[in-house]
Parts: C-alpha cells; sequence; structure tokens
C-alpha cells in the first residue's frame, strides 16, 4: 500500500510531499486554511494559502503581521510534488474543501461544510477523490435541516410576535458566518434594521465589503440609554447570561445551531426559542458528499465519527475515524460552538 | 389536533409559568369540551394505559425508517426520547404542514384508544400510517399520547388555574373540582367549568393547606412574632388526609386524591356517629395503648387494600384530627385558626369516639416551645407544627400560614429520577438512587442515596426502575417522576458548587413513602432552608 498523502500529525493534517500542513493547530512553516473559524485558523504560522475572499476574515483572526496569500476557487497550485486547488465548502464566506493530487492518487478534505442554499456565501462544489476526509459532526439521521429560508421566516415571526409585544429579540448565534447568514436570509423578507452585538459588527462589515447583501445594521450602542422594545438584537452565544444583557430587560431570547433539532438541547439551554439552522451538513448532505465524491476510501473528523464509520462500512465502503485535535482538546469546544 | 399540536409548541417553548397558563387559557376558550377534558387529562400528567410497548415501536420503527437497527438505538439513545426519535427519524421533510384532520377528542377516542381492539399488523399499519404521513410536531405529539405522558412542564395547579379563568371561576373551586378520580369526557369538562352552585360531589374533599419549614434558629420573636398569634401543635408522622362525611356517606381522602375509607375500617366506623356535612383535616396514626406507634408500622396498613383481623388488632389506627373545614354543610375555611379549632373541640366533646383529637401545646414563650420541641424524638413526633391563629384556611403551600418545625435528623421527601446499578453483591441490582425536590416546575436532583431499602423493596424498586426508564445515560438511567422517599442526612449545608444550592451529608432513605405522589415532595426553598438553619 502507498503512503497516505496526507496523515493526522501533532502539526495538524500534514503533507510531507507538499510540504504544508492544513488547517494547523501549532506553528508551521505552510498552513493551508479551509476557512477562518477558531479551531480551523490559527495564529503563528510563518505564511498561509487560503481563497481571496477568506482573507480580510483571517487577517482579523490572525494579527496584521499574518503573511496570507489569496488564491481563486479552482485555481491549482504546485506544492512540493503535489498539486492543490481551493473549491467552496458553502460553510461560511471563503470556506473551502482542499484538494491534493500526487502522482494521480486524489484526496479530499472537506473542511467543515454544508451543501444547502446559504445566501451568504459561495455554494458547495461536489469534487470527486480517491480518499475523502470527511467532517461528520452531525452523523446521526435524526439531524434534518429545514432549508434556511424557513428558518428565516421563523425568526421573522418570532421577532413580529416580540414586537408585538414590545419586547427585545436577542437571536444569539455564532459571530462569524450564522450571523451573516441569518442576516442575509432576513433580508430577502424585511429590510428593518438589527442591531449587532460588538464581536458581531466587524465580521458584518466584513461581509458586506464582499458584497453579501444582509439587513440593515447598527451596533448596540453601550453609552446611550436607548431602549430595544421591538428590535431584533444579534449576539454571540457568549453574550448570553453576561452583563451585556441587562440592558434587553424582558427579551425573549432564541438560538440558531444545528444541536436545537433536538428537544432536551433546546430546554437544556434555557433559551426561549431555538431555531434549527446550521452550517454544517445534515446526515443526508454528509451521505451526499460520499456518494458524489465516490471515494475508495473515507476518513472521517468531527463529532459521531464511530456511527457513520460502522454505517459506512456495511455498506462496503472502506472507512475509518481520523483522530484529530477537532474532536480532541480545546478544539472540539470551538467547534461546538459555532455549529 | 392542529390546535393541540400548537398549544404543546407553544408550552413547549416559554419558560414562563405566566404564559404557560395563557397558552392553556386561549386553548380551553375554543377548544370543545370533548378536547378540552382530553387536552385537561394529558397536560395534568394523567396518561392513558399503555396501548403499544416500546419495544414494538422501536421494532416498527426499524422497519418503518429503513435503518439499521443499531443505529435506530444510537439515535434513541442521543436523543433520549422514544416520541420524539421516531418523529425526528420519519420526518424526511415530505409531510411539512401535514397535520391530523380531526379533532384531539376524536383522535383519542376513534383511532388512539380503538388500536387496543386491533391485531399487531393492524396496529403497526395505523401506527406507521401516521408516522410516514403526519409533519413533525404532530407525529411527536401524537407518538407523546401514544407512550405516555407529555411531561411539557406544566403541572394540575397550572392547569387548574387556567381552566379557572376560562371558566371565570376561583380557582379553588377547580382544584377541588378537579381532585379524586376525573373521567376525560365532554361531561366531565362542561361540569368542571359550570357555575358554582355547590352541588359538586357529595365525596369531595378540599385542597389541602400545607406547611412551609421553619428555619427555628433564627430570633423567633422577630421573624414570627409573639408566640400567642400561634397554635402550637406536635408535627405526627403520618397520612394526611381529609375525613368527608355527607348525605350518610363517609370517605377518607388522601392528599393524593385515593380514597382510603377501606383500608383504614376502623376509623370509618368510629366517624359513623358524626353528623352530616362535616369535613375533618388531620392525620392518619397507628396507635396502640402504649400511644402511637412508629411510621413503619402505618405501612404495613398502607400496602393492603383489604385488611385482617390480626393487622387490624395488631396496628389499630386512628384519625388525629386537626382542623375542620366543613360544617352544617357550610365551608369554614374563610374563618380564623382558633375559631375553626374551637368548633372542632366542641365536635370532639360532642362525638369523643369518633376521632382523636390534636392536643394544642401551651408554649408562652419561644424558649418553651422550642424546649417541648426538644422532646420530640421520644414522643415520636417530627417537631412542631405552628398555625397562625388569625389565619384562613389556605389552599395550598402559602408562606406563613402554617409552619413545620422539624426536630433534626433533617428529613425530605424527595422523588426518585435517577438509578445506577450497584457494586459487587447487588452489582447487578439498581441500587444506586439520585433524587430531587421541585424548584418551581422543575424537579432538581440534589442527594444521592444508597442504604435504607429493605431486600424486597430493592428487587421491586429495581423492575420498576427497568421498565419505567426515560433515557440511559451510560450506567444510569433516568425514570419517570413517580415515586417519593424520605431522606434523612447527617448534615446539609448550603453549597455554590451544586447545581441545587445545597450539599447533603451521608443521605440515607428511611422509608419508601407510597402514601405521597411526586407533588407532595418537597421544593428546594425548603431544603436550602434546612440548610441555612443548620450551617
Ligand atoms: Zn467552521
Ligand atoms: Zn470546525
Amino acid at each position: 500500500m502507498t503512503r497516505p498523502l496526507i496523515t493526522a500529525t501533532r502539526d495538524g493534517l500534514a503533507c510531507e510531499r507538499g510540504e504544508f500542513v492544513i488547517d494547523p493547530w501549532r506553528e508551521v512553516e505552510t498552513a493551508l486554511i479551509s476557512h477562518a473559524h477558531a479551531d480551523h485558523a490559527r495564529a503563528g504560522s510563518q505564511r498561509y494559502i487560503a481563497p481571496h475572499s477568506s482573507v480580510p476574515l483571517l487577517q482579523r483572526r490572525l494579527g496584521a503581521s499574518a503573511v496570507i496569500e489569496g488564491v481563486h476557487y479552482g485555481e491549482q497550485r504546485s506544492f512540493g510534488s503535489t498539486t492543490v486547488s481551493f473549491h467552496p465548502a458553502g460553510h461560511v464566506l471563503g470556506s473551502a474543501q482542499i484538494r491534493v493530487e500526487c502522482e494521480g492518487d486524489v484526496w479530499l478534505f472537506t473542511g467543515d461544510f454544508k451543501r444547502a442554499a446559504d445566501p451568504s456565501c459561495e455554494p458547495f462544489e461536489s469534487v470527486s477523490c480517491d480518499t475523502l476526509i470527511s467532517e461528520a459532526t452531525f452523523g446521526l439521521p435524526i439531524y434534518r435541516w429545514p432549508p434556511g429560508h424557513v428558518v428565516a421566516e421563523q425568526i421573522l415571526a418570532w421577532w413580529d410576535e416580540n414586537r408585538a409585544a414590545g419586547r427585545p429579540s436577542v437571536l444569539f448565534c455564532y459571530a462569524l458566518g450564522k450571523a451573516q447568514r441569518v442576516l442575509a436570509e432576513l433580508a430577502a423578507l424585511t429590510d428593518r434594521t438589527a442591531f449587532l452585538h460588538g464581536a458581531v459588527a466587524p465580521l458584518v462589515d466584513i461581509y458586506r465589503d464582499a458584497g453579501v447583501v444582509m439587513l440593515p445594521t447598527e451596533k448596540v450602542d453601550l453609552r446611550a440609554k436607548r431602549r430595544y422594545d421591538g428590535e431584533l438584537v444579534v449576539a454571540p452565544p457568549g453574550a448570553s447570561g453576561s452583563t451585556w444583557m441587562r440592558r434587553f430587560a424582558g427579551a425573549s431570547t432564541g438560538f440558531c445551531s444545528g444541536w436545537m433539532r433536538v428537544r432536551g438541547n433546546r430546554r437544556r439551554r434555557g433559551y426561549d426559542r431555538g431555531f434549527v439552522l446550521s452550517d454544517h451538513a445534515d446526515w443526508a448532505e454528509l451521505l451526499a458528499t460520499i456518494e458524489d465524491a465516490s471515494p475508495t476510501r473515507v476518513l472521517l473528523t468531527h463529532g459521531r465519527t464511530d456511527v457513520l464509520v460502522r454505517y459506512l462500512r456495511e455498506r462496503g465502503f472502506d472507512a475509518a475515524a481520523l483522530e484529530t485535535s477537532y474532536t480532541d482538546g480545546d478544539g472540539s469546544v470551538d467547534h461546538e460552538a459555532e455549529v | 389536533m392542529l390546535r393541540f399540536t400548537r398549544l404543546y409548541a407553544e408550552l413547549d417553548r416559554t419558560t414562563s409559568t405566566n404564559a404557560k397558563v395563557a397558552a392553556m387559557a386561549r386553548y380551553f376558550a375554543v377548544a370543545s369540551a370533548a378536547d378540552a377534558a382530553w387536552a385537561l387529562s394529558f397536560l395534568s400528567g394523567r396518561r392513558i394505559k399503555r396501548l403499544v410497548g416500546p419495544a414494538l415501536l422501536r421494532t416498527w420503527l426499524t422497519e418503518a425508517s429503513s435503518h439499521p437497527s443499531w443505529l435506530v438505538d444510537e439515535c434513541y439513545e442521543s436523543v433520549g426520547d422514544l416520541a420524539e426519535t421516531i418523529a425526528l427519524l420519519m420526518d424526511d421533510g415530505s409531510h411539512e404542514g401535514a397535520t391530523l384532520d380531526v379533532s384531539l377528542g376524536e383522535f383519542v377516542d376513534e383511532h388512539l384508544l380503538t388500536l387496543r381492539r386491533l391485531e399487531v399488523e393492524q396496529q403497526q399499519a395505523r401506527v406507521t400510517a401516521w408516522w410516514t404521513s403526519l409533519d413533525a410536531e404532530t407525529c411527536f405529539v401524537v407518538n407523546k399520547l401514544l407512550t405516555g405522558a407529555l411531561r411539557v412542564g406544566v403541572s394540575q395547579t397550572l392547569v387548574a388555574r387556567a381552566v379557572a379563568e376560562v371558566g371565570d371561576l376561583p380557582r379553588d373551586v377547580i382544584t377541588h373540582r378537579l381532585m379524586g378520580p376525573w373521567t376525560p369526557t365532554a361531561e366531565a369538562f362542561e361540569a368542571l367549568i359550570a357555575p358554582d352552585d355547590g352541588s359538586a360531589d357529595v365525596s369531595r374533599p378540599y385542597p389541602f393547606c400545607l406547611a412551609h419549614a421553619l428555619d427555628g434558629d433564627g430570633d423567633l420573636d422577630e421573624t414570627l412574632g409573639a408566640t400567642d398569634a400561634w397554635q402550637a401543635e406536635w408535627k405526627w408522622d403520618g397520612i394526611r388526609c381529609q375525613l368527608v362525611k355527607r348525605v350518610g356517606q363517609i370517605f377518607l381522602w388522601s392528599r393524593g386524591g385515593e380514597l382510603l375509607g377501606e383500608r383504614f375500617p376502623e376509623v370509618i366506623a368510629a366517624a359513623a356517629e358524626l353528623p352530616d356535612g362535616v369535613v375533618v383535616d388531620g392525620e392518619l396514626l397507628a396507635w396502640a395503648e402504649a400511644g402511637v406507634l412508629p411510621f413503619s408500622e402505618l405501612q404495613r396498613r398502607i400496602g393492603r387494600k383489604t385488611v385482617g383481623k390480626k393487622l387490624l388488632s395488631d396496628v389499630p389506627v386512628v384519625l388525629l384530627a386537626y382542623d375542620m373545614l366543613e360544617q352544617d354543610s357550610d365551608d369554614l375555611r374563610a374563618l380564623e385558626t382558633s375559631e375553626r379549632r374551637g368548633r372542632l373541640e366542641a365536635l370532639a366533646r360532642e362525638h369523643p369516639q369518633a376521632f382523636r383529637l390534636s392536643e394544642v401545646l401551651d408554649g408562652r414563650s419561644w424558649d418553651d416551645l422550642a424546649a417541648l420541641r426538644a422532646t420530640s424524638r421520644e414522643r415520636r413526633v417530627e417537631g412542631l407544627m405552628l398555625k397562625r391563629r388569625d389565619a384562613r384556611y389556605d389552599v395550598g403551600r402559602r408562606k406563613g400560614t402554617w409552619w413545620k418545625w422539624k426536630v433534626e435528623p433533617h428529613t425530605v421527601d424527595a422523588v426518585l429520577l435517577y438509578a445506577q446499578q450497584g457494586h459487587g453483591r447487588r452489582s447487578n441490582l439498581y441500587t444506586d438512587y439520585t433524587f430531587a425536590v421541585w424548584s418551581g416546575e422543575e424537579l432538581v436532583p440534589f442527594a444521592k442515596a444508597y442504604s435504607g431499602l429493605d431486600n424486597a423493596e430493592i428487587g421491586e424498586l429495581d423492575r420498576w426502575i427497568r421498565k419505567h426508564t426515560k433515557e440511559r445515560f451510560g450506567p444510569v438511567r433516568s425514570v419517570e417522576p413517580q415515586h417519593v422517599f424520605e431522606l434523612a442526612f447527617e448534615g446539609i449545608a448550603s453549597s455554590k458548587r451544586h447545581k441545587s444550592g445545597v450539599a447533603v451529608r451521608f443521605p440515607r432513605i428511611v422509608r419508601w413513602r407510597r402514601d405521597l405522589s411526586v407533588e407532595d415532595a418537597d421544593r428546594l426553598d425548603d431544603v436550602r432552608r434546612l440548610a441555612e438553619s443548620v450551617s
């Protein structure tokens, strides 16, 4: 058997023949970045390669001095004896699947991905390969997402209800990706202004600069004695239960996440409403991606790898779990938070 | 069904008690009486007798979902609720908005209950047809009705509040009418919200007035005021009950709404000489010539529907009366405690054999009463009861009217919530229990206990736990909240580290309180107060 092209090392998903590491969790020379979420993009490496549209997000995450080189989706680049290209993953703005080819052996790392329509980022593209490294965050058939525009209607109905009752609607969603997706989906339904937590606002600006159409927004003013009755406020989950929330007395709270599909999670989190909105693939999307890629081998990271491995093996696939720091250590916390 | 499904979703979405009551009231206002009757029944935690077992449902789910059975099991493990697992797995996005076109009442009467008459294959066909045609929300609620209680965070008290709003009746009239057996029919619901003409069923007891636990270590002059504003009695360790005598009939009610007459024939016989239109509140106690017997003796009588001669003479039971709620068919509850006590004493003088009168203790100061309380253990009582002399007889646990001032060791009535298999000799039995008390509408775990039950009880509980498991988390099972146990502690203290806010030392099970229903379990506030009173 040939040596695997990509292996999980203590640096990350390393490709020796290409002399690069994908989404490294330690400082390396050349880092290929799938997307700008914290568990995939860490500071300290000497140079970063990523799709053009993710560069402003990465620059913000990694610091002004980080050396980041943008590439076009589909553009072929040589690294060592390998050829590398980035393909849209549909996860967040500038997110990519990374295709690596060496001597006719094609590997594809999906990164975090989803196939459902999302007006705030580039649509997912199917890529075929010999070995597929896929995420399996929601690797159980109970996970099935309603379309984003349907969830947006539910959010708007909730907002309207709170407006009629004169109370603020505070919607918690991951600051990068989910917040902008919600604002973009809502823009198709209304043109009312949404108010943003300080952690969300700069990221919304970057999306807007990239041409994503969203609701008009304003930052929550910390000093002004303004009331937010009837308004929609978008905040990261970390703001829940903080003193920041005090200015929204009597607010109804909502949370956008794939985990909200299960009632027990909705109740445990203690939000008034749970909206099923995820930037990850659901069960059917995971299977469709594997089918489209038609790989001879599937390696899985994140979430219920055990279940999907067994399921695929029973269907004749060569499947295994790939132990990575995404699922083990601090990374898993970040990853959980973003879904 | 659509309306009921929406109600469920609304209740499930909010944690606000007022919003829940408002949502139920809106439903009751528009639902037909038959629908309202079933809704009330389900919402207040009643369930229909099991129609299809969970194992069978899982088999059908495996077939209907065309997933391998291990994957269905994984999903169930992850979701923790069979009704929801089915709804999630069968939801392929193709039946969005497909609800049931029949009313709740019709659905239950004609579609659900009639399952019992069908062969297994026909049952499977009918049930899986729901799964493959209904939207996820409706499918979930249908499965809930099929598999057991709704559990949507409302109690009978909240339901009663909503019904009272709709019927424009005082809340206690509804609570009163809801006590005891209640059959969900249109007629029953109409009767429930009918104008209050006083013609209530002759057997109906009144809602019980309940006591709060007293932190006796503070300055009682400050917290409770002058001693003479309070009527002090022993706090007995028996079964709380109401004796109702109307139009020649006698009813003995437990707090859980059970009729106890058959089990305690001597109490009924003694009460025969009482006049009609009388209701007395008190405690059943095992009482031999030498005095009160331990609760464990009384317990020998609780389990028996009919009692033999030997048990009757070994463990004679009396009613110890401490309050009077009705006389000459007049409701006395609005009268002050001292006035009701006077009438109770007069009744006892006229009918000395009818019941035993609870003694009012003579204490001029709080110190006097504290000294009396210190003798509680030798008297086989739990401590003192303090009742405000100028208070009416309240419904439920209103603060400041009745206090229970128990002696240590502290005991708490708690609900069994989780069980785990034990170690060593008992490793195949569920013997490690986690208990919870009420915090608002929620049961909050606060103590683990391993010992205190006898082998027969352990075996019985083990079988029950296996049959009534809700969820599994590794070796731990969560069970339906149904059984109440009295726990004792060596110590109890406030703790920031515990979700409950209290940490208990050496908890043990004193006894299985089969006489109590889940609603009777103690409240976290009371437990916290205990903790503060010790530390
Ligand atoms: Zn991500
Ligand atoms: Zn991730």
